[in-house]
């Protein structure tokens, strides 16, 4: 109450003395609107300055989002639902679906994830728990080389490497001896979703391999050396390490998909771009991504183009779902230790 | 007796155990370096041997003629990426001032968790979004429209590391700005952001690395370009379309020069990953 009053009428206060005046010089300085401004002219515009930036960066998703809806319109009136159940793509009689994209987005994703999460969860167990820090180093590195590597040259690599290995070696070998199954029959053309597949599996490696190090390595060093002291081995105690990370390698394997959803270029190079729904790994298949790539210049007609739009904003949807739950499980993972 | 040998039987099986799952571990590091390896093998092996000083000050040659550059190319690239800088870097770094240095409340957090939003969303969905945004507004396709996509795509990086290198910053370099009377904005301009200096730099430098192999958004927005421009109001040629043209090009002259302009682009890649390497050591030096 009594720095109230100092405040509210400090010239009085001046007369009861010279610590009190001190004091109120002081207080008087800060809140008295005649002598300083309360903000600063420069602070209150720079502040400003900033927050419309952040708001930018805010309003540019929303934006993207509405240019998307808005340019798809004409397919979405024309086609409603049955834009994602039909799996006609036919620029000639302007008849278009997209379950065909829809499928091959999905399928060649889970299977890069099928092939590249027990590998990355072995690399990330190799580099937080494992090796020697003289081996750590050089590995740790050449993963993140891997992660830097352009979509652009990971395709040209699987146009003129991966894909006549697969249609050589791989293809005829799982056909052989598991031929069986209708997932590997068919003619071994080389480029086609297994193709797809694999490349994606290398490209969403090092992004798992090293969120998982991380979330490994955030499992405090205690439970390491409770599970040691009682007698455990190495793999016993980094299968409790594992049970501590599980939430944060799932969310590391969900920004890897994300990743392999929207992935484009190699995918394109590899696949073989044949809309058509087949459950033989070795067919050529498209995807959401790169039916975009390729047909995108070459769309004349109004409602293809919407219909390409309308494709895309479907991608963005999807992926911006499946990396809100990454980010909320590797969030909530990390934090757990802290 | 029969209880030793059933626990001497479970001791062995898990040293076994533990020797099967050590060795996978090693084997899959193993294999997760492997295509390191065979695509900088592949990549100077094929494209090596094609890059001379023709491959930086030649144009493209018509099909047949063998030889020929891409300088168009490793311009338009620079161009691009000029471009990109201009458009994403102002509002990365002023949104990650604002992070750092007000946002920590509910807007901060919403705008926070938009940025790791928009880090997810596919390159080729943004270049549908600059097509919308600047190819059909101004009927043409364009270096401009190329760098809105690039530029769009370095926001999320350069705003995230902005927002990191300046928390980084100790409050005791504002208070000592404050104390001696300067404006928080110009404390936040001349000190906070001089100290954070090399660590911006570093997230603008990794922004351009990640953005410098784009290809998906500049195929309908800058879409490549066979003459010499520099005007980015029109088409321009690109490294990475360059590669993309040349790659599914039935002629085997153009897939080696396809390696080549790869070699390049990588190159292109390393020096950016080295400098940041570079500057980053150096700052941890100092401290």
């Amino acid at each position: 109450m009594e720095e109230e009053t100092i405040v509210e009428n400090p010239r009085s206060q001046e007369q009861t003395g010279d610590v009190v005046s001190v004091g109120s010089d002081l207080l008087s300085g800060v809140t008295d609107k005649r002598r300083v401004r309360k903000y600063n002219l420069g602070d209150l515009l720079f502040k400003n300055l900033t927050v419309l930036f952040a708001v930018v960066v805010l309003m540019l998703v929303l934006l993207m989002a509405f240019e998307m809806y808005d340019g798809s319109k004409l397919s979405f009136q024309e086609f409603g639902t049955g834009f994602v159940t039909s799996s006609s793509w036919d620029p000639v009689e302007e008849d278009y679906g997209a379950l065909p994209f829809m499928y091959g987005t999905i399928v060649s994703s889970l299977l890069a994830l099928l092939i590249a999460l027990p590998l990355s969860v072995g690399v990330a167990i190799f580099l937080s728990e494992l090796a020697p820090s003289w081996v750590e180093r050089p590995v740790s590195f050449m993963v993140e080389l891997l992660a830097g590597v352009p979509s652009i040259v990971y395709g040209l690599w699987g146009i003129f490497v991966l894909v006549p290995w697969i249609r050589k070696t791989v293809e005829p070998f799982l056909s052989d001896h598991l031929g069986f199954l209708p997932l590997f029959r068919g003619a071994p053309y080389g480029f086609g979703m297994l193709a797809a597949g694999m490349i994606l599996a290398v490209m969403i490696l090092p992004i798992i391999a090293s969120i998982s190090r991380d979330v490994l390595r955030s499992v405090p060093r205690l439970q390491r050396e409770a599970a040691l002291a009682i007698g455990a081995t190495q793999w016993e105690t980094t299968r409790i390490v594992l049970r501590d990370s599980r939430s944060g390698i799932l969310g590391a394997t969900m920004l890897g998909l994300g990743r392999a959803i929207g992935e484009t270029m190699a995918v394109t190079m590899v696949i073989g771009n044949r809309p058509e729904i087949s459950f033989s790994l070795f067919d050529p298949g498209y995807t959401m991504a790169s039916v975009i790539a390729n047909e995108f210049t070459e769309a004349t007609t109004e409602m293809y183009i919407n219909a390409l739009i309308e494709v895309a904003f479907i991608l963005f949807v999807i992926t911006i779902v499946v990396n809100m739950l990454a980010r909320l499980l590797v969030w909530s993972a990390t934090r757990k230790w802290k | 007796m029969k209880s030793a040998t059933l626990t001497n039987g479970r001791f062995y099986r898990r040293k076994a155990m533990n020797f099967f799952m050590n060795s996978l571990a090693w084997a899959s590091a193993l294999m997760a370096v492997t295509p390191v390896l065979l695509i900088f093998f592949y990549t100077v092996g094929k494209g090596a041997s094609y890059i001379d000083l023709d491959f930086f000050t030649h144009m493209p040659r018509p099909v047949g003629e063998p030889g020929g550059g891409m300088a168009n190319a490793i311009l338009g690239t620079l161009i691009l990426l000029g471009l990109g800088s201009v458009v994403g870097l102002p509002i990365g770094i002023l949104a990650g001032i604002y992070l750092a240095e007000f946002g920590r409340n509910k807007f901060g957090e919403v705008v926070r968790f938009m940025t790791d939003v928009l880090s997810g969303v596919p390159s080729i969905v943004v270049g549908v979004v600059a097509y919308t945004l600047v190819v059909l507004p101004m009927k043409q396709f364009s270096a401009l429209a190329g760098g809105v996509a690039l530029g769009i795509l370095m926001i999320p990086t350069v705003t995230r590391t902005s927002e990191e290198m300046i928390r980084l910053v100790p409050d005791s370099y504002r208070e000592a700005g404050l104390a001696l009377g300067i404006p928080q904005w110009k404390t936040t301009l001349r000190i906070v952001l001089r100290t954070a200096f090399t660590g911006i730099t570093t997230g603008v430098l990794l922004a351009m690395a990640r953005i410098a192999g784009e290809t998906a958004p500049l195929l309908f927005t800058a879409l490549g370009n066979r003459f010499w421009s520099t005007a980015i109001d029109q088409p321009i040629a690109s490294l990475p379309v360059f590669i993309y043209d040349y790659a599914k090009a039935p002629f085997e002259d153009w897939n080696n020069q396809a390696w080549a302009a790869a070699l390049v682009l990588i190159f292109m890649i390393s020096i950016l990953s080295f400098t940041i390497r570079f500057v980053t050591r150096s700052r941890f030096q100092n401290d």
